[in-house]
């Protein structure tokens, strides 16, 4: 491509989105919007406690009452081995998984399902959880992260010992795991410092609060095939969680994914699939969960709250000697605080010599915490900013001044490992800092004149991952020569355009002609969840590549059909042409021109592509073609 | 339980159903007549996405109970477009792309619908108020109020 500047058919224009009419009629089907004949209707039993041992459980009477046909309780899961598995961008233990979505010796938190039934309306069922009859023996509890970890405080777990300490603690704690990242000697760093500021800071939990409550609905007929149509980020990753926790086999778990009202990380986990499968199974008819939005508060995951103590110092100049973070993180009621990415993410914006970043896992009795827009980030860089902030006043510079001063740029050493290629931040401070944004007089808020409003002007740096991941897409040519475009990607922001609009892009041609779908994991390879800011990034590529494939296939049928060498026709704006003067005089071939003739060279036209977009190669690949096209202050 | 026989028009057409006594509109317009464009976001009046006309009324389905419908006119998401042709504010929500996920959506429609049909000329300010009562988790609230504001200068013109 080079320095010249690429011009696009579709790529940062606004077509009309695919699914757009289907929202804007109320035809768009979510996850609740699914019947399917004969269904029944569930409802989760809730503990009203948030730490309790579970004594007995009686679900005679309400197995007894007319129109209830299965009721299920944690002695109906299978018992499955501590396994960690991938969760978007956090691990997640299988075993602590199962034991969420319904409890077995002990509930954890206010909201942890205890049963489950399914009946003939929503209203038996709900009589038939008031008949469940459950004993608990209620145990102290824990909330908050700096009680949990004092040597006296109630237990959520007696077998849980914290994993990266050395030597290895002999005693179970509140603490999962402590996670560090350090560079350097800080002691020095510190004593070489003019100013250092020292801060703590808490944050509250705070839910994702998605619009559209979860809602599964799972059918399993009697030779075991199941279809199940869920509200989720990753309809592949709960086929995953629901083989794995329900010892199934893949091909016998059909997982189709609905339209999803929202996720922000919170979807990416699984509460209600494998609960309706089990009664599903053991009712012999579909069954559709709903949760209510007193469900969703009680017992699907926010970002943890926090607990942090941020120190840094710098010298008169201007330059950071030394900055230190230990951050705590509410895990809820099972393991799984984002504490690495916080640490991770904490000092990354900074070229630091001397440089610690220490996390925290702590279980609390609250729900299980779920992933949220760079799970942990926020968590880390809210304190650290406040006090380079708090730093950069003191020391009379100027925020953006101060944050430049100490940029990371290519060649930095970050604590977490890698050494930054181009990242760009550096321009990125010099453009906000030229920008008139930055010194545009603010109207004066201090005379009173608009009672209650404050202006003013805050800067901040953030950093965050792509965590590329596995992806599929199919690219089926019609007999019409328009495109079909099969992806494994929920749609949770407008991914389907995008993604159509670069396989139009690829073939030349409108972008009305691609009709971009979501398959289910029975109709296109695995593709891993939409999170981690992966999706535009790694299933468009995918889609690119397999419509690279489809155009190669339509160019050799083209060739076939001009009887010349496949090498001699070439692709541009939607057709087939001679490659150049030498390969023969022929009218261009369109898409519909080729696909018509299809049957008589070789058979239906498509591209398929499969690929782990964190490879290396095409990860440099990438990054170097977006870093030549942005255009560079000053160029 | 018993239930109580209803007798209501839903989007112009006559319409009779069965519903228990504690079932809301809501829950008979989706789960009883399939009409699942009007969403449950809260069940509690706070976050619009069940939003109906009643007798002409901006409503949350989700406070009022079936047999209230009874001898009543709804209109719902469904009754929005005419055949093929989407309402201005449906099209003005796609062109501004008014919508993310998509869930709000039909709710923000109707209580667009219904400020318009009592005010064709909002201000922005009377837009963003009256919307007020409609949550969107995703987009933000601007394009919203751009997209209501465009479809009510092209209904006056």
């Amino acid at each position: 491509m080079g320095e010249q500047e690429q011009t696009f058919r579709w790529i940062g224009k606004r077509p009309l989105r695919p699914d757009g009419v289907d929202k804007v009629t109320g035809r768009a089907r979510f996850g609740a919007d699914y019947f399917l004949p004969g269904m029944l209707s569930g409802k989760i039993l809730r503990s009203p406690h948030a730490h309790a041992r579970i004594v007995s459980i009686d679900t005679s009477a309400a197995k007894a009452l007319p129109g209830v046909k299965a009721v299920i309780t944690g002695a109906d899961w299978p018992d499955i081995p501590s396994e960690e598995a991938a969760a978007g961008e956090t691990p997640i233990n299988l075993r602590a998984l199962s034991h969420n979505l319904m409890a077995r010796d002990k509930v954890l938190y206010d909201g942890h399902a205890v049963a489950a039934v399914a009946a003939t309306s929503a209203s038996i069922a709900e009589q038939a959880l008031a008949l469940i009859k459950v004993e608990y023996e209620i145990l102290p509890h824990v909330i908050d992260v700096r009680a949990a970890i004092k040597p006296d405080a109630p237990l959520l777990h007696d077998d849980l010992y914290t994993e990266g300490m050395e030597p290895q603690p002999q005693q179970p704690s509140n603490i999962a795991k402590r996670v560090e990242f350090s560079l350097g000697d800080l002691d020095a760093g510190f004593a070489a410092a003019d100013v250092i500021i020292e801060r703590e800071f808490t944050t509250q939990p705070v839910h994702q609060g998605y619009i559209e409550p979860h809602a599964a609905i799972a059918t399993v007929s009697e030779d075991g095939q199941a279809e199940v149509w869920c509200s989720s980020q990753g309809h592949f990753t709960m086929r995953t969680y629901l083989c794995k926790l329900l010892r199934l086999e893949q091909s016998k778990v059909r997982v189709i994914p609905a339209e999803i009202g929202g996720g922000f990380g919170g979807k990416t986990l699984v509460y209600l699939e494998p609960i309706a499968f089990l009664l599903a199974r053991q009712s012999g008819r579909p069954v559709k969960l709903t949760m209510s939005r007193e469900e969703v508060f009680r017992a699907t995951g926010p970002a943890p709250g926090s607990y942090s103590r941020i120190k840094i110092g710098a010298n008169r100049d201007g330059k950071i000697t030394a900055a230190s973070a230990e951050v705590y993180l509410q895990a809820g009621a099972f393991p799984g605080a984002p504490v690495g990415p916080a640490c991770m993410a904490a000092f990354a914006p900074y070229d630091l010599a001397n440089v610690s970043a220490v996390g925290y896992d702590v279980v609390v009795n609250r729900p299980k915490v779920a992933a949220y827009r760079a799970p942990g980030a926020p968590l880390s860089e809210y304190p650290v900013e406040s006090v380079i902030d708090d730093l950069a006043k003191q020391l009379g510079i100027d925020p953006l001044q101060f944050r430049l001063q100490n940029a990371a740029h290519e060649g930095t050493q970050a604590a977490y490992g890698p050494r930054f290629k181009v990242i760009g931040y550096a321009e990125t401070l010099q453009a906000a800092l030229q920008h008139p944004h930055y010194t545009a007089p603010l109207a004066d808020s201090s005379n009173g004149s608009a009672p209650g409003i404050v202006r003013g002007r805050g800067v901040a740096s953030g950093f965050w991952f792509n965590i590329g991941g596995d992806s599929t897409a199919a690219i089926n040519i019609n007999e019409d020569g328009t495109i079909a475009l099969t992806t494994g990607s929920p749609d949770i922001g407008g991914s389907r355009a995008g993604h159509a609009m670069m396989v139009a892009e690829e073939f030349g041609i409108d972008v009305a002609q691609v009709r971009p779908l979501i398959g289910d994991t029975s109709s296109i390879g695995y593709t891993f969840l939409t999170g981690g800011s992966r999706v535009t990034f790694a299933t468009g590529m995918a889609a690119i590549e397999a419509s690279r494939k489809a155009i190669q296939e339509l160019c050799k049928r083209a060739a076939l059909i001009w009887e010349i060498d496949p090498e001699a026709v070439s692709w541009k704006d939607g057709k087939a042409f001679p490659a150049g003067p030498n390969a023969g005089d022929f009218e261009p071939l369109t898409i519909g021109d080729i696909a018509a003739k299809a049957g008589k060279t070789g058979g239906p036209i498509a591209g398929y592509a499969t690929l782990n977009a964190q490879e290396p190669d095409r990860v440099s690949a990438l990054i170097s073609a977006i870093w030549k096209s942005i255009p560079k202050p000053g160029a | 339980m018993a239930k109580y026989h209803v007798s209501t028009t839903i989007n112009g057409e006559p319409v009779e159903f069965l519903c228990e006594p504690q079932q809301t509109l809501l829950d008979v317009l989706r789960d009883d007549l399939q009409l699942t464009g009007s969403k449950e976001g809260c069940s509690s009046g706070d976050c619009g996405a069940c939003s109906v006309m009643l007798d002409g009324r901006l409503v949350c389905s989700c406070l009022v109970l079936g047999v209230e419908a009874a001898e009543r006119s709804v209109e719902t998401i469904e009754g929005m477009a005419q055949g093929e042709q989407l309402h201005p504010l449906q099209r003005k929500f796609l062109e501004h792309a008014a919508l993310q996920c998509g869930i709000c959506t039909p709710g923000f429609l109707i209580a667009a619908k219904a400020l318009l049909e009592k005010n064709p000329d909002p201000t922005e300010t009377e837009v963003r108020y009256w919307l007020a009562g409609n949550l969107c988790r995703c987009t933000g609230y601007d394009k919203i109020v751009r997209a209501v504001l465009d479809a009510a200068a092209e209904i006056r013109a």
